[in-house]
């Protein structure tokens, strides 16, 4: 027979295909969080005082909120409590010895890559985009590194940004998300292990991709990783992140904190697509992906984008956010969010406007099968200083079957009277209708299926490098086949 | 090249197509009559096979072939194109994107060879001529924002660029002004051929001034209730369906008279 909303349901039974382990020997801090565990870390890392002191002082911070157990609760997800002394903080691939260069990583490690779609061999690289290589909690590889300092790009992990411009790292760590933010981020400063450090010197328009690839292998393990990018006067960067793991029963957690900050006139385009594992059909393992990704427009006519495909994760709770400091600048937000099975996610964005004559645009959508929860959760925000400000906003919803969700939680708050604000919203089925047009023309249930969403999808593939964006349609294809047709 | 025997239908628990029979041969048209609510959409739609409309009885044979369970793809990669009275809205699904998609579909499906972007672009160039149609619309999303005269023409052009055996035209005149109601047919007559069939629903006759048709049904009540040349569809303009609710009673009255046998 034909595709109907009967044969859409069963969706939520796919196979994730990158849940596989790999063997190598690592090193590991011991379970739990005490002062001791940062210190290691530390040392580990042979950091700089001043980092030591900055994790310290986080937390300090994070034990009193422990002691206030005020981790956020607004959210519209729900888990069981965690239990931060059974993580482990820290898990390296041991090395065979010190690396020079690609050619004495790991061999294993760099399978593994090859089988995610990320070769590290730059003869084999996707054209024109340079990768950090991020394996549990240290960054194993970065490509493409001479091409990019011949134009002053630092791209680099954050580890060896500590040794090399500590200087740049002290300026701006925490200058965008505090460690007092909240509960994740506090967390995540006091135990971050490594991440991505970029910079991008005047005038200088990034002539790569970047891309950080994040990989949790190791159980047990917490991954805390930390991005932190600054563009300077007139730059331009286009930076893509990308994340998987292993197929487990426990949750794993996963608390990210992004810092990304443009001078005059510079641009970042942040793109992220995570897919993390989300757990089996019965809501049993998954990433607990909870992140805070911040974006601060300081100087004037600058610009920060975010866009994001989240089809991984158990839980997501993320809200790249962008502070629209300097005068006209410019804020953007881009989502697509699909939750299937029992995957939950509450993410939106938040667009501080503060400067003169600043513009935000949200588009955001999501879709949900089987049991999934999805939640748009916006705020937008017009300080009294922010004169001519305007934001658009757009939030729509796709529901294949009728036991999943979807909510919108769009909040404003104005408080210049000279604010332009637009807000749509619609929520829609994939309804045998539409199908049956496809199907009538030919096409199979599976085919009519892609094309319906990724046409609903296209206002943000759209925004996606082009590589991006067919990888984004695949992965919706493959998390959203079922035994139609 | 179609034989409709004894056709039942129904959804849910509403029975719609009363024991239609109908033979359609290549090269000919046939056009079905028929007030509101008589059952021609059904009837596009079960030949087309919409779920929903459930046979209950009777065979749809096409090409020799009993397609009565085959599904909706199946029966469009075999030749049958139905163009909607209400064409669907597919946003973010670029107009010439979703032609490709359909025309590559069906030519896989008979091993022949699929298009390039740049390859269907040509032809899509030429099929537009045909229907005499913006090419502005085929970079829009699909029916999406289109006037009621463009999805009708858009209509035509998949039928333009699909070549089907069997086109089933589900009131491709309603809310045409008599300009493009002429421009619509004079698309239709450049389509027909001797190796294809054409049926043309239609609630008013304007339209087959235009295309003539070989001969015509009415539908009344999920039944055909009189078949005829042309001449049958003028006769319908001046006098009404109404003359044809007799036929209607007599019918019901003998299977009533059946059914108590
Ligand atoms: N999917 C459906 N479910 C229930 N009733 C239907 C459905 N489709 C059509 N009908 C009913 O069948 C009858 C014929 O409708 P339709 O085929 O659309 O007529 P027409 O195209 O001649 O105007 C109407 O009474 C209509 O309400
Ligand atoms: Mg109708």
């Amino acid at each position: 027979m034909a595709t109907t909303n009967e044969d859409l349901k069963t969706i939520a039974s796919q196979q994730y295909q990158y849940g596989w382990v790999t063997d190598v020997e690592s090193e590991e801090a011991p379970k739990g969080l005490t002062e001791d565990t940062i210190r290691w870390i530390s040392s580990k890392k042979n950091e700089p005082q001043f980092m030591l002191d900055w994790r310290l002082k986080a937390f300090r911070h994070w034990g009193k909120l422990v002691g206030k157990s005020e981790s956020p609760t607004w959210a519209n997800i729900s888990h069981p409590p965690i239990d931060y002394q059974n993580i482990i903080y820290y898990s390296a691939p041991k090395p065979k010895k010190k690396l020079d260069s690609l050619d004495e990583v790991d061999p294993e490690l760099l399978s593994a890559y090859e089988k995610l779609g990320i070769p590290l061999d730059e003869q084999k690289r996707l054209a024109g985009v340079a990768v950090d290589a991020i394996f549990d909690s240290v960054s194993i590889a970065t490509t493409f590194q001479e091409e990019l300092s011949k134009h002053g790009i630092i791209f680099c992990s954050f580890s060896d940004a500590l040794q090399n411009y500590p200087e740049l790292i002290k300026k701006y760590l925490g200058s965008v998300v505090p460690y007092t933010d909240n509960f994740y981020a506090c967390l995540n400063a006091a135990v971050f292990s490594d991440g991505s450090f970029c910079y991008v010197p005047k005038g200088v328009r990034c002539p790569l991709e970047l891309t950080t690839y994040f990989r949790i292998n190791s159980a047990n393990t917490g991954q805390f990783e930390r991005t932190l990018i600054i563009a300077d006067e007139g730059s331009y960067v286009s930076y893509l992140e990308g994340c998987s793991a292993p197929i487990r029963d426990e949750n794993q957690l996963h608390a990210a904190v992004v810092e990304l900050i443009t001078l005059d006139n510079a641009e970042i385009k942040y793109s992220t697509i995570q897919n993390w594992y989300p757990g089996d059909q019965n809501g049993k393992g998954g990433i607990y992906n909870f992140v805070t990704k911040r974006g601060k427009c300081q100087g004037k006519d600058s610009k920060i984008s975010w866009t994001q495909v989240e089809t991984g994760s158990a839980i997501t709770w993320k809200y790249p956010s962008v502070i629209l400091l300097g005068d006209n600048s410019i804020g953007e937000f881009y989502s697509v969010a699909l939750t299937k099975g029992y995957q939950q996610a509450d993410t939106g964005t938040k667009m501080i406007h503060i400067g003169k004559n600043t513009k935000s645009k949200i588009i955001s959508k999501g879709i949900s099968s089987g049991h999934g929860n999805n939640t748009y959760r916006g705020l937008v925000r017009i300080m009294p200083k922010a004169d001519d400000a305007h934001n658009f906003t757009q939030c729509d919803s796709l529901l294949i079957g009728s036991s999943c969700g979807a909510h919108t939680a769009p909040y404003v708050e104005v408080q210049n009277k000279s604010a332009h604000l637009e807000h749509e919203a619609f929520t829609s089925k994939v309804d045998e209708d539409k199908l049956f047009y496809c199907n009538q023309r030919g096409m199979s249930g599976e085919e009519a299926q892609s094309l319906i969403i990724n046409g609903f999808c296209k206002e943000v593939f759209r925004e996606l490098p082009f590589e991006f964006a067919v990888e984004a349609t695949r992965l919706m294809d493959l998390n959203l086949e079922g035994s139609v047709g | 090249m179609l034989e409709i025997k004894n056709l039942n239908v129904s959804t849910d628990n509403t029975h719609i197509l009363k024991g239609i029979s109908l033979k359609v041969s290549a090269g000919e048209i046939h056009a079905i009559m028929g007030p509101n609510g008589s059952g021609k959409s059904s009837l596009a739609f079960s030949l087309a096979g919409k779920p929903g409309y459930n046979v209950t009885s009777g065979e749809i044979i096409f090409d020799k072939t009993n397609i009565t369970s085959m599904e909706p793809e199946g029966r469009a990669r075999a030749g049958i194109f139905l163009s909607f009275q209400h064409p669907v809205e597919v946003p973010g699904v670029r107009l010439d994107q979703f032609l490709r998609a359909s025309f590559n579909a069906i030519n896989k499906s008979r091993e022949m060879d699929q298009l390039d972007p740049l390859q269907f672009d040509k032809k899509l160039k030429e099929r537009l001529k045909v229907v005499d149609m913006d090419p502005a619309l085929t970079k829009r999303f699909v029916n999406t924002g289109f006037s009621g005269g463009e999805k009708k023409r858009n209509e035509i052009l998949q039928m333009a660029i699909l070549q089907p055996q069997l086109a089933v035209l589900d009131e491709p005149d309603s809310g045409l002004d008599v300009d493009a109601l002429k421009s619509v047919a004079d698309a239709i007559n450049k389509l027909r051929h001797s190796s294809n069939a054409i049926i043309i629903i239609t609630h008013y006759q304007r339209i087959l001034e235009y295309v003539v048709p070989d001969a015509v049904h009415i539908l009344m009540d999920g039944r055909i209730v009189k078949s005829g040349n042309k001449d049958l569809a003028r006769e319908v303009e001046s006098q009404g369906y109404e003359q044809f609710a007799n036929y209607l009673s007599n019918q019901s009255h003998l299977t009533e008279k059946e059914s108590r046998q």
